[in-house]
């Protein structure tokens, strides 16, 4: 469905917005995998002084009770302390909204923030909380039916798994 | 039914933790990437994940222990599950029975794991056989069975220093007849590709079948330190021994302590690790137990992840709840 063009031109949206984030010195923050690959591009392009923070949700997650311990947990590293910092939190595809929570939970283990903006790759319908994007690069609407995967680090490609 | 087998639940997922042996290296690695990821929870300001909220962990030690009890209460609590620790001892002639009883006065609070500790080999064994489907049990050490999570702690310890377990020397100093913790580091560090493991003790504390398990027997330490990077001295169990195994402490320490000279015939960068509680001046000088090779301590902080690592990988798999149990 996709090409890199959509992804280009959906990051072009994405830096734009948050120009003018980056008068408040912002931490961007990446969750793990996809969110980490669309805030490596971000990071660079909006030239923060701060190094690119990543999150892994593994130990916060609310299916652990079913699905276990996640093998492959590449843990939390956060360049300096959140407290009293505005934080740019990135994510790939935001869906049920779920990993959100998670990695807010997460983020609050360390600190409070002053602020945490969201920034998505992609948004499409489907949410179970109430979490929104602040900003988002692609809109879509799926059906339930329907999976959007981002594949990456190089080349990032957006992929509908049909049902 | 063999120990291995009744590890794991109908779907072939680890349930119990009651020895090593005989788990294939997948797991053991496993168990060991995860804890890499709880050790860095303890530089974070709130400590705590939410993992096990909501389930109960007791802690059941009829012997008694201090770093193995309080690193399995830390552990559990960093989970954030609800713990109890018991520990008690009991009348020795009625193992069997009394285990079961105050077993089942705890699981009717509806407890949902067991960390059990007991002087008699398979207590954990046994009370595995016992439980309902839900219910998980990790053997912190029994009789001179087993103690599966420290050799886990251990086995992390080298890897952290060591990278990995493929090029490795590693020398057990000690107590091996009574050691629960040897046995099961032995089998750890076979299944984790150890490729030499020597042994050194006197022969009255080294079990005459010990090189079915795979290691080299050395009564000298002199010899059996050669080259190796990695050393771990035993506890003397003077509380476990019958009779006169050892002539005296004294002569003890001349001919099997760990000391700065001996030392000195091992690799530069050898580990020396201990199980703890040390024995200073009996089975290694304090010189070397606080020297900048010993990873002791280490040892202790360690094994909170390493637990930690073991109780959310039983918690995680698919469990039935204990409506839909059995």
């Amino acid at each position: 469905m996709n090409t890199q063009n959509n992804i280009l031109e959906a990051l072009g949206k994405l830096k734009e917005h948050l120009m003018p984030f980056t008068d408040h010195r912002p931490i961007m923050i990446g969750i793990h995998s996809g969110g980490v690959w669309v805030a490596e591009k971000l990071h660079s392009q909006l030239n923060l002084k701060d190094p690119l923070g990543t999150i892994d949700i593994s130990f916060y997650r609310d299916d652990f009770s079913r699905v276990g311990l996640n093998p492959t947990v590449r843990g939390t590293h956060l360049p300096t302390s959140i407290e009293d910092r505005h934080i740019i939190l990135v994510d790939d595809v935001l869906h049920t909204g779920r990993t959100v929570r998670a990695a807010l939970n997460e983020l609050f283990a360390y600190g409070r923030p002053l602020s945490v903006t969201l920034a998505v790759l992609l948004e499409r319908d489907g949410r179970e909380l109430p979490i929104q994007a602040d900003i988002a690069g692609i809109h879509m609407s799926l059906g339930s039916e329907h999976y959007v995967k981002l594949t990456g680090p190089e080349p990032l490609a957006l992929t509908l798994l049909e049902p | 039914m063999t120990d291995t087998d009744i590890q794991f639940d109908k779907s072939g997922t680890l349930r119990h933790f009651l020895t090593v042996e005989g788990l294939p290296r997948d797991i053991l690695i496993s168990i060991l990437d995860s804890a890499e990821t709880f050790l860095g929870l303890g530089q974070r300001e709130i400590k705590k994940v939410p993992l096990l909220q909501g389930k109960t962990v007791v802690n059941l030690f009829f012997e008694p222990s201090t770093r193995t009890r309080t690193t399995f209460e830390i552990a559990a609590k960093r989970l954030s599950a609800d713990v109890i620790t018991l520990e008690t001892s009991r009348m020795s002639t009625t193992k069997g029975e009394t285990i079961l009883d105050t077993l089942n006065t705890l699981e009717a609070m509806h407890t949902d794991m067991f960390v059990i500790r007991d002087s008699f080999s398979g207590a954990a064994h046994l009370i595995s056989t016992h439980v309902p489907a839900h219910v998980s049990i990790i053997n912190a050490g029994d009789g001179r069975h087993a103690h599966p999570t420290q050799a886990m702690l251990d086995a992390f310890t080298i890897r952290r220093h060591k990278g990995d377990f493929s090029n490795l020397r590693v020398a057990i100093i000690g107590d091996i007849l009574h050691s629960r913790v040897a046995r099961s580091q032995i089998h750890a560090l076979n299944i984790l590709g150890v490729p030499e493991i020597r042994v050194i003790a006197p022969q009255t504390l080294l079990p005459n079948q010990i090189k079915r398990l795979g290691v080299h027997p050395y009564y000298d330490i002199e010899k059996g330190l050669d080259g190796v990077d990695v050393i771990i001295v035993l506890r003397l169990q003077l509380e476990r021994m019958e009779g006169q195994l050892i002539p005296s402490d004294r002569e003890y320490f001349r001919f099997y302590g760990l000391t700065p000279e001996r030392l000195s015939g091992a690799r530069p960068d050898a580990l020396i690790m201990h199980p703890g509680p040390i024995n200073r001046g009996l089975e290694i000088a304090s010189s070397v137990a606080d020297g900048e090779q010993s990873v002791i301590l280490e040892q202790v902080t360690n094994g909170i992840a390493v637990r930690m690592a073991i109780m959310a990988t039983l918690m995680g798999r698919q469990s039935p709840s204990p409506r839909e149990a059995d």
